[in-house]
């Protein structure tokens, strides 16, 4: 187990912990479990490559725009789509977003074919190594790690500390109750479910020059985060981002060790944290 | 004139028997074989969501996992096509004990969730298993011979297969109409009162969910032979999302919705067999609106319309579109936490 292996864990984690943290935003205030998240970061990383390929718009616009553009766009959709489905059981908005998620993946294979498009960031800044103790690291990776924590840090303060935060937690707890105390609960449903997408996206983005950017790349990335956001507790910021960093780290250290079990290890972990503690490590016992 | 409701039920049965029976000469027979054993897919998955409100997304690891024993069970040990079916869906039954046994410690969306991480452990488990599996080869040219009997013909395998299909199809009915089923139903609808009369839910489900596992498992073993292949597609996450769209889209909690579901998914899919992208467009599309609009599914919304023409006739509360409010009648509430 080197340094190396160990930030590279770090780096998927930091992945894990956008798109899961995402994810369980939008669960939190609409009770939506976004099977579409991972489409939606499949978007960002396609953002990022539209924004170089077509108009020769570099990585750190990308970073700002992608997001935002796929954020709208994740809006749209929670108006005239999800929001309809709000008062019936949560399973009907999670098969809407599994339809919504098999037309985006399918539609982008029409449009740009199944092959994986490469994305080279054009920053100087990024380019290189970085010298740690006696080996090296890629600049951009340790970026990724950096801004991806640094990312969460600012969500759990809005969240947390902030008046629209506070809003946001009334009620995501007791939303009638929030409402007869005169806050217009609906006004945020939209726009949040907006922020979680561009998350979403931003993961994207951050991954698209790190593998090849094709329109599969979040089919499988989706699956791992809820197990992740089950590890975790599903609704629970801290959770999703501890989780998805351990989770990282973890088949980091699994591929070190017996490269096989990497792929799995998630799940089994999934299963011990079901065994143990059935509402996820940070999960309140609701709906366990 | 009024005709009885059972008379009718009868009448029904008869036409989908012999609709099964004539199926091979009107479409190929290869895709007849396809709607059958997807059919019983779906009505397995439905067996768990319309009579236990448990929506499974995972299935694919027990349609995946009996196709590739059966598969392994006929290629290497020489084995008579009915064994290899019964094979294949004992290693179901067998892995959905566990999984089972995790699984339903959550419900509602978290179940969903649950199943479909389980599921994709089970296909990285078989990509990895090369030495057994074939990886991404898969297993290729299953044989299936029945007491010396040549089967290479889908016509003759079609034939063959049709019977063991059809025990899926009787349990399942069986099972749903047990006293069994029923307290499935209690459980469904309301879990604290069914403990609170002492059954053991927890038990009940698993049981549930075993069995529904054992149909998709018997489905996907015939599937296996049918193809003479069972390729690492059976087993991904996919092929779960395709059985709940079949079940939906032809009715929760009708149990044979989804046969009328996998005719629709199957021929659409055979249609556009040459481009893929757009059987995905095109299926996601017509899910949403399914999910969006029309909640009942085909065969749901047919019972419905027959039943609001006879006021007599007992109108059944099933399956999760029936179980809740229809939202245009009633005001917007969130619901509870945790789902259900």
């Amino acid at each position: 187990m080197s340094v190396v292996q160990l930030f590279n864990g770090l780096v998927t984690g930091s992945f894990y912990a956008l798109v899961a943290l995402g994810l369980s935003i939008i669960f939190g205030m609409m009770r939506v479990v976004n099977f579409a998240h991972g489409a939606f970061y499949m978007l960002g990383a396609f953002g990022a490559y539209v924004l170089l390929d077509s108009w020769q718009i570099g990585f750190w616009w990308a970073l700002i725009l992608a997001p935002l553009a796929i954020g709208c766009f994740g809006m749209v959709l929670e108006r005239l789509l999800f929001r309809r489905l709000y008062a019936l059981d949560p399973l009907y908005n999670f098969l809407l977003s599994f339809a919504v998620a098999t037309i985006i993946q399918d539609a982008m294979r029409l449009r740009y074919g199944a092959q994986g498009k490469p994305y080279r960031v054009t920053s100087q800044l990024l380019s290189g190594v970085q010298h740690i103790g006696s080996t090296f690291y890629p600049k951009y990776r340790l970026f990724v790690i950096v801004f991806s924590i640094l990312v969460c840090v600012v969500v759990w303060f809005l969240v947390e500390r902030t008046r629209i935060g506070m809003v946001i937690r009334a009620a995501t707890e007791k939303p009638d109750l929030t409402r007869a105390l005169g806050v217009d609960v609906d006004r945020w449903i939209t726009p949040v479910f907006g922020f979680g997408v561009a998350l979403a996206a931003l993961g994207g983005v951050l991954a698209a020059a790190m593998q090849q950017v094709r329109p599969s790349m979040g089919e499988d990335l989706i699956i791992v985060i809820f197990a992740v956001v089950v590890i975790g507790g599903l609704g629970s910021i801290a959770g999703s981002v501890v989780a998805g960093l351990a989770i990282g780290v973890i088949a980091a250290v699994g591929e070190a060790y017996y490269a096989q079990v990497s792929s799995t290890l998630v799940f089994i972990v999934m299963a011990i944290v079901l065994l143990i503690r059935p509402a996820g490590l940070f999960g309140s016992v609701e709906g366990a | 004139m009024s005709v009885r409701p059972v008379t009718v039920r009868y009448a029904g049965y008869a036409l989908a028997l012999i609709a099964a029976l004539i199926l091979p000469h009107i479409i190929y027979p290869v895709l007849a074989l396809n709607i059958i054993v997807w059919g019983l897919f779906a009505v397995a998955v439905d067996l768990l969501l319309g009579f236990s409100g448990l929506l499974s997304f995972g299935h694919a690891a027990f349609w995946g996992s009996a196709a590739y024993a059966a598969g392994i069970a006929a290629t290497r040990g020489g084995v008579s096509f009915p064994v290899a079916v019964l094979i294949g869906t004992l290693v179901a039954i067998l892995l959905a004990i566990p999984i089972g046994y995790l699984s339903i410690r959550r419900q509602g969306i978290y179940f969903a969730m649950v199943t479909l991480a389980f599921a994709q452990m089970i296909y990285f488990v078989i990509n990895q298993w090369r030495s057994v599996t074939g990886g991404e080869n898969g297993i290729q040219g299953i044989p299936r011979t029945l007491l010396g009997l040549d089967l290479s013909s889908a016509t003759t395998f079609y034939y063959a297969a049709l019977p063991l299909a059809l025990i899926g199809y009787v349990f399942a009915f069986r099972v749903v109409h047990s006293p069994f089923g029923h307290v499935l139903v209690a459980i469904r609808d309301n879990e604290t009162r069914a403990r609170a009369l002492g059954y053991p839910t927890h038990r009940y489900k698993l049981i549930g969910f075993v069995i529904s596992a054992s149909l998709a498992g018997l489905g996907g073993s015939i599937y296996a032979l049918g193809q003479r292949l069972a390729d690492l597609e059976y087993a991904r996450w996919t092929t779960s999302g395709l059985a709940v769209i079949m079940t939906i889209l032809g009715g929760v909690g009708t149990l044979w919705g989804g046969v009328i579901g996998a005719v629709v998914v199957l021929l659409l899919r055979d249609w556009l067999t040459t481009r893929p992208e757009l059987f995905g467009v095109a299926t996601g599309g017509v899910f949403a609106v399914i999910v969006l609009g029309f909640r009942r599914g085909i065969l749901g919304t047919a019972l419905h319309w027959y039943r609001s023409g006879r006021p007599d006739a007992p109108i059944r509360r099933r399956g999760l579109a029936a179980a809740r409010p229809d939202p245009t009648t009633v005001p917007r509430v969130k619901p509870e936490k945790g789902g259900r």
